[in-house]
């Protein structure tokens, strides 16, 4: 119950973008036409439910403060939690790479139109993102960890198709200021259902 | 490439016409998460503009030894260790305002600024220029977070750095701060706002 609530907390409070903005940049870029922004969306969700448990771990038994204490009792006042930053990194790195070639395999449709994207999945704010929000928040229990995970990358998902469908909506019919036009009303609207996700604050299961 | 562009301009295009957040659109996530008040909107620019150019340099300097393949791991072990410094640095001299920036100080390893700018610039130059191309894209950084932070801070809650501007009689006269302008959406308005200056002044930009 208590993970059921974390994950629907994180898709509607904590969206990483309406409330965050979290992995804006190829946020902004991806969110043209919905079929590419869902396989993108498709893709940040996978790699954020496999990198968070795996960092969680990580966090668990060998950077928090007293993580060590299982290799012995010599070990229990080692602190590297200053490593966390770039042991997390190299994990989510070293997924995007196998993300990648997974993607490259199976689908090369899906991998020509993500592009660039793809590899930069690795520095998508929104994956090292949920790694420390879960260092910071001391989740109780891996599966805590694979909820919040899901939830945050199926809230990401839903922002990026719901833009990327008034975004095509908007080219079509709308009159913009030239200036504007692009990514500044792109801005705009994410600000304006930014405001709409707030109403979900306080959601409790 | 870098022996054709001076070095002035090196320094002096991302300001304006090269941006990277209003005109490459690169780096928006911290903009608007940072921008509530204008000091931790400085702390984050002064951070972002040493890395960004002693990341450059480093990036520049082994250019020619990293193998194609793992370049982005190497690029983000780099960025890594320089934000971890910079992180200890906060924490041990300004504990306060490395309390507000939380995460996000951690978040400048993707800032997509510095993976762009490491690609685009630092594998192909010279470490002098590319200290100049990270010093220069850092303050366009630096420059639209502050104005970001000023308008926010001033609409919302009518301080500057925590000093109050809006004077007292005004509030007696039923002004009433923005309370909106907290909020994290409005960070976006402000940005885009900007961005639609920005364009009618250099109408070439697309």
């Amino acid at each position: 119950m208590e993970n059921l609530n974390i994950f629907i907390r994180s898709i509607f409070v904590d969206n990483m973008i309406f409330a965050y903005f979290l992995g804006m940049c190829s946020f902004l870029a991806v969110s043209k036409n919905v079929k590419t922004a869902f396989g993108l969306g498709i893709a940040v969700m996978f790699m954020l439910v496999i990198t968070l448990p795996i960092n969680y771990l990580l966090e668990t038994y060998v950077l928090r403060p007293g993580a060590l204490a299982w290799l012995g009792p010599e070990y229990a006042a080692i602190d590297l939690s200053f490593l966390s930053l770039i042991l997390f990194i190299a994990v989510i790195a070293s997924m995007t790479q196998v993300v990648e070639m997974a993607v490259e395999k199976f689908s090369p449709s899906l991998y020509a139109s993500l592009g660039i994207f793809l590899p930069l999945i690795a520095v998508n704010c929104a994956i090292l993102g949920g790694s420390l929000f879960m260092q910071q928040r001391d989740f109780p229990g891996i599966w805590t960890a694979v909820c919040a995970g899901g939830g945050w990358g199926l809230g990401w998902l839903l922002a990026i198709t719901a833009i990327a469908a008034i975004r095509e909506r908007l080219a079509q019919y709308s009159n913009i200021p030239r200036p504007l036009q692009g990514v500044g009303i792109t801005f705009i609207i994410t600000a304006l259902m930014g405001i709409a996700f707030m109403s979900f604050l306080g959601i409790k299961l | 490439m870098a022996e054709k562009v001076s070095n002035k301009k090196i320094f002096l295009n991302p300001l304006s016409k090269d941006n990277p957040v209003i005109v490459q659109i690169l780096g928006i996530c911290s903009v608007l998460a940072v921008t509530a008040k204008l000091e931790p909107a400085i702390v984050m620019g002064l951070s972002v503009i040493a890395v960004l150019a002693f990341s450059n340099v480093i990036i520049s300097l082994i250019r020619n030894t990293i193998p194609t393949n793992i370049r982005i791991i190497v690029q983000l072990v780099v960025v890594a260790g320089l934000v971890v410094i910079v992180s200890q640095l906060l924490q041990a001299y300004a504990y306060d305002v490395s309390k507000q920036l939380s995460v996000f100080i951690g978040l400048i390893i993707t800032n997509c600024i510095l993976m762009g700018r490491l690609e685009a610039f630092a594998m192909a130059n010279r470490p002098w220029p590319s200290f100049l191309d990270g010093v220069g894209n850092g303050a366009g950084y630096a420059v639209i977070l502050v104005i970001v932070g000023f308008f926010r801070e001033l609409l919302g809650s009518g301080t500057l750095l925590g000093y109050q501007v809006v004077p007292q009689w005004c509030y007696d006269h039923g002004y009433v701060n923005n309370g909106l302008m907290i909020l994290p959406p409005m960070a976006l308005i402000v940005v885009a706002c900007i961005i639609w200056v920005h364009r009618s002044i250099n109408k070439d930009i697309e």
